[in-house]
């Protein structure tokens, strides 16, 4: 795409963008360019602002002050309906379809096309053909109910739906974050044919080889601030990103690991399988060790470490802890034995969200600090207290509820979780997903230290790189069997790769 | 995201606990309903004897909301209690045990009754912990079954108890109170506690909140299910003694709609039914509305049926308060 001059004018301009909300300023005076037919990445740490920015170009909230104009006209949407009609729609990371329809009743919702009443159904089913043709889709059926559609079906949906209400402007939030690779690539083409197509997109992610991939120009948000306006991507240098979006100089770098020599065998995986998941997966974690699993989407990692875990039973072979076995499929007798997890969802299968951190950080031991059933309340405030502050949770309050911390936090209680608990395995299931990049290096800084402190750490991340960065030893999973098992220095990205496609061809 | 969004505001509204500003407008739509009894009955209805005729009425169908809450705030549901209610009272007061209860002690009813309680919510707690049947359907399975075995057994007939110990038992008034409000005091204290004070509690709430997150953190939830159902059921078991003791007889009709009842009195409360926030005092209290609710519409010769219309509109109005307040907090 072209780079920094364009000849048309400018699809959307927003000057000088603020809101308000009650005791903050979420938007301080943003500015933003977009051009009809461009991919441009909006930056930014979590409480940037991108998502109130979001909201307030699609209708969702008003500004407080600030100029927003839409193909050379000042407009203010007072709703989302009237900015979808003007022809900006929004993907939201909840992707907003409704699982009990078909894909047809989901791209027409809210703009159901009737006579008297009835809904024309050949009429959508025929139009809803065509936009999923045009999206490169043909394959998803018009009758599908939604439910049935994985992540990526289902923002495929998503995009149908702004497509046939003639959007001009599709805003993406984090697209990426709940595909595996192979959809990522789908969604890549889908996002270039759009914009050769001349529609703009507003691409948001926390990822920056993604950027770099399909991103014409970027624009970053710190602090409800515009600190860099329609910056274009093949000339930006990442560590300028970086600076600019945390504000101090750095690069997304691991932790150099230290010579220290391991302990002993703690977690020993002999020969576990599960039936039709995976088979003879064996391997041992010494204390103060980081074992990584690689591999992709639908290759078994998430599941070895959840039966590995108890979560799921194991059909044969023995997992043991200190050389003592654990029972199969008894997630308690897991946590007893030492064991701990932090979820791939970290909202719904990890935090209590409504709840406060303190009772968080307490779940796996209040029964502990009770006095025959009856809770210890300043012991548990205690602990929350002592995890806070060792790990930098923000903010320091224990009684505020989970929900409100940012993806880093959010994480970090769940490890205050298990070093409360004394865990002497733990297993980090996708441990930066929603970290944004400033405080990625803080959580990779953690769990070396977790590591260093003697605990036996499993690792899976769907991102090579991390697990390459963070792990001593690598387990290359494809197709529920271990591929290979390897030092981490001794491997490349690329050698992973490789393995993987040769694996499953084979 | 939106951290510096909800990060201001925290300070600012930090006066009262969130517990007592939630139950606070609870008190005062209560002490409104007094108010109106006192305009409408005057002294009728502001007297000692009316206030002990409330607590009383208030009573069995209050210690039924209590196992309820526990259950509503664990984010299941319990239809069962009024139908298993009738059943304790039917198999508690039949031929054989009474006869029974004559040879040996008349607490002998009162375990039978306790007994039929804890079973049934037993198997309640696993057919929906283990069986992973959706509670309202295994609840409601229990209630249709329950139901249709108490008039079984009872043959559709009122068994009027005839053992001696158990009136004297229930007759008593200690310290003027009557002996059915002081069970429930008990009960409404007990799960006070119990909810507030232990990890039973505790384990209830989280479970109610992220039943898959409080698995993964090594809780036998399984395990804890089964015991709030079973908790259910001997709330259920004390209520059907309670409802012996009053009407000293046991009929399959007994406890009839109570699941409504309680249902209703739990979310007014302030329990919220999606689980993972409940109160025992805004329970105690919705039981109190509805009750004291009743009182005023018999003081005032008022029929049934617009009692019930002004049951339903309180219940809308209590679930539109709710949101409004939650709406409030997120904003």
């Amino acid at each position: 795409m072209v780079t920094g001059e364009h000849q048309d004018a400018p699809l959307l301009t927003a000057t000088g963008v603020v809101k308000h909300f009650p005791g903050a300023k979420a938007l301080d005076g943003v500015d933003l360019e977009v051009y009809p037919g461009e991919v441009h990445c909006l930056l930014g740490q979590n409480g940037a602002g991108k998502s109130t920015l979001i909201k307030v170009l699609s209708g969702a909230h008003r500004p407080d002050a600030g100029v927003i104009m839409w193909e050379g006209n000042a407009v203010a949407f007072p709703n989302p309906m009237a900015a979808l009609r003007a022809g900006i729609a929004t993907m939201y990371q909840e992707l907003d379809v409704v699982d009990g329809l078909t894909v047809a009743e989901n791209v027409f919702l809210g703009n159901e096309v009737s006579v008297a009443g009835f809904t024309q159904r050949s009429t959508v089913h025929a139009r809803t053909t065509k936009v999923l043709e045009r999206l490169g889709h043909a394959n998803i059926s018009p009758n599908t109910e939604v439910g049935e559609l994985s992540a990526a079906g289902k923002q495929i949906v998503s995009m149908a739906r702004a497509l046939s209400q003639d959007a001009r402007l599709i805003i993406m939030d984090e697209p990426s974050a709940v595909l595996d690779s192979e959809e990522v690539a789908n969604l890549f083409r889908v996002v270039k044919d759009l914009s050769d197509s001349g529609i703009a997109v507003i691409y948001i992610s926390h990822r920056l080889d993604e950027i770099r991939q399909i991103g014409d120009r970027l624009t970053v948000l710190k602090d409800g601030k515009t600190v860099a306006n329609g910056l274009p991507v093949s000339d930006t240098p990442t560590a300028q990103i970086v600076t600019l979006m945390t504000g101090h100089e750095g690069t997304l770098e691991f932790p150099p690991r230290q010579d220290v020599p391991f302990g002993e065998v703690v977690l020993s995986v002999q020969d576990l399988a599960l039936d039709g998941v995976f088979r003879d997966v064996s391997f041992d974690v010494r204390a103060g060790e980081i074992v990584g699993l690689a591999g992709l989407v639908g290759s078994g990692r998430s599941e070895i470490l959840e039966t590995v875990y108890g979560a799921r039973r194991a059909t044969s072979g023995h997992v043991l802890v200190e050389g003592k076995a654990v029972h199969r499929g008894n997630v308690s007798a897991a946590v007893d034995a030492g064991m701990g997890i932090c979820p791939e969802e970290r909202k719904t299968q990890g935090l209590l969200l409504e709840q406060s951190i303190t009772h968080n950080i307490t779940l796996s031991i209040f029964d502990r600090l009770a006095k025959v059933g009856f809770l210890d309340d300043a012991a548990e405030l205690a602990v929350a207290h002592q995890q806070t502050d060792k790990l930098g949770i923000v903010p320091r309050d224990p009684q505020r509820e989970a929900r409100t911390l940012s993806g880093g936090n959010q994480q970090k209680i769940l490890l205050g979780r298990w070093l409360a608990h004394g865990t002497k395995v733990l297993f980090l299931d996708e441990p930066t997903r929603g970290v944004d990049v400033g405080a990625r290096a803080e959580a990779y800084q953690l769990i070396r230290e977790l590591a260093g402190s003697g605990v036996a750490v499993v690792i899976v991340s769907s991102e090579l790189e991390e697990v390459l960065g963070l792990a001593d030893r690598v387990l290359v999973i494809s197709d529920g069997r271990v591929l290979k098992e390897a030092d981490a220095s001794a491997l490349s990205e690329h050698q992973i790769l490789d393995l993987i496609v040769e694996g499953t061809s084979a | 995201m939106s951290d510096q969004v909800s990060a201001a505001p925290a300070s600012t509204r930090r006066s009262l606990p969130p517990s007592v500003t939630r139950n606070l407008g609870l008190v005062i739509a209560f002490l409104a309903i007094c108010a109106i009894g006192y305009f409408t009955a005057g002294n009728r209805f502001a007297s000692v004897d009316n206030l002990m005729t409330i607590l009383r009425l208030a009573s069995i169908v209050g210690v039924v909301s209590i196992g309820q809450c526990f259950v509503v705030t664990s984010g299941g549901i319990d239809l069962s209690v009024g139908s298993m209610l009738g059943l304790a009272t039917v198999w508690a007061t039949t031929g054989a045990t009474q006869y029974y209860a004559d040879q040996t002690t008349w607490l002998l009813m009162v375990f039978a009754a306790l007994a039929v309680g804890v079973v049934g919510g037993l198997l309640n707690g696993i057919m929906v912990a283990y069986g992973k049947i959706v509670p309202f359907m295994a609840t409601l399975a229990l209630m249709v079954a329950a139901k249709g075995l108490a008039e079984w057994i009872a043959n559709r007939q009122t068994q009027i108890i005839t053992v001696r110990g158990f009136e004297n038992a229930f007759n008593a008034d200690p310290l003027g109170i009557p002996t059915l409000v002081w069970i429930f005091a008990l009960v409404a204290g007990g799960g006070w506690v119990l909810y507030n004070r232990t990890t039973f509690g505790r384990r209830t709430v989280a479970i109610g909140g992220n039943l898959e997150a409080t698995r993964l953190a090594g809780i036998k939830t399984n395990r804890h299910i089964v015991m709030l159902y079973a908790l259910s059921g001997l709330t259920v078991g004390i209520a059907a003694v309670m409802m012996m003791g009053r009407t000293m007889a046991g009929t399959s009709t007994h406890g009839s709609l109570y699941e409504m009842d309680a249902i209703a009195a739990v979310v007014v409360g302030g329990t919220l039914l999606k689980g993972g926030r409940g109160t025992i005092f805004g329970t105690v209290i919705g039981v109190l509305i509805f009750t004291t609710l009743t009182n005023i519409f018999t003081q005032n010769n008022l029929p049934l049926s617009v009692q019930q219309i002004a049951k339903g509109a309180i219940i809308v109005v209590a679930v539109l308060l709710q949101q409004y307040v939650a709406a409030r907090k997120t904003a």
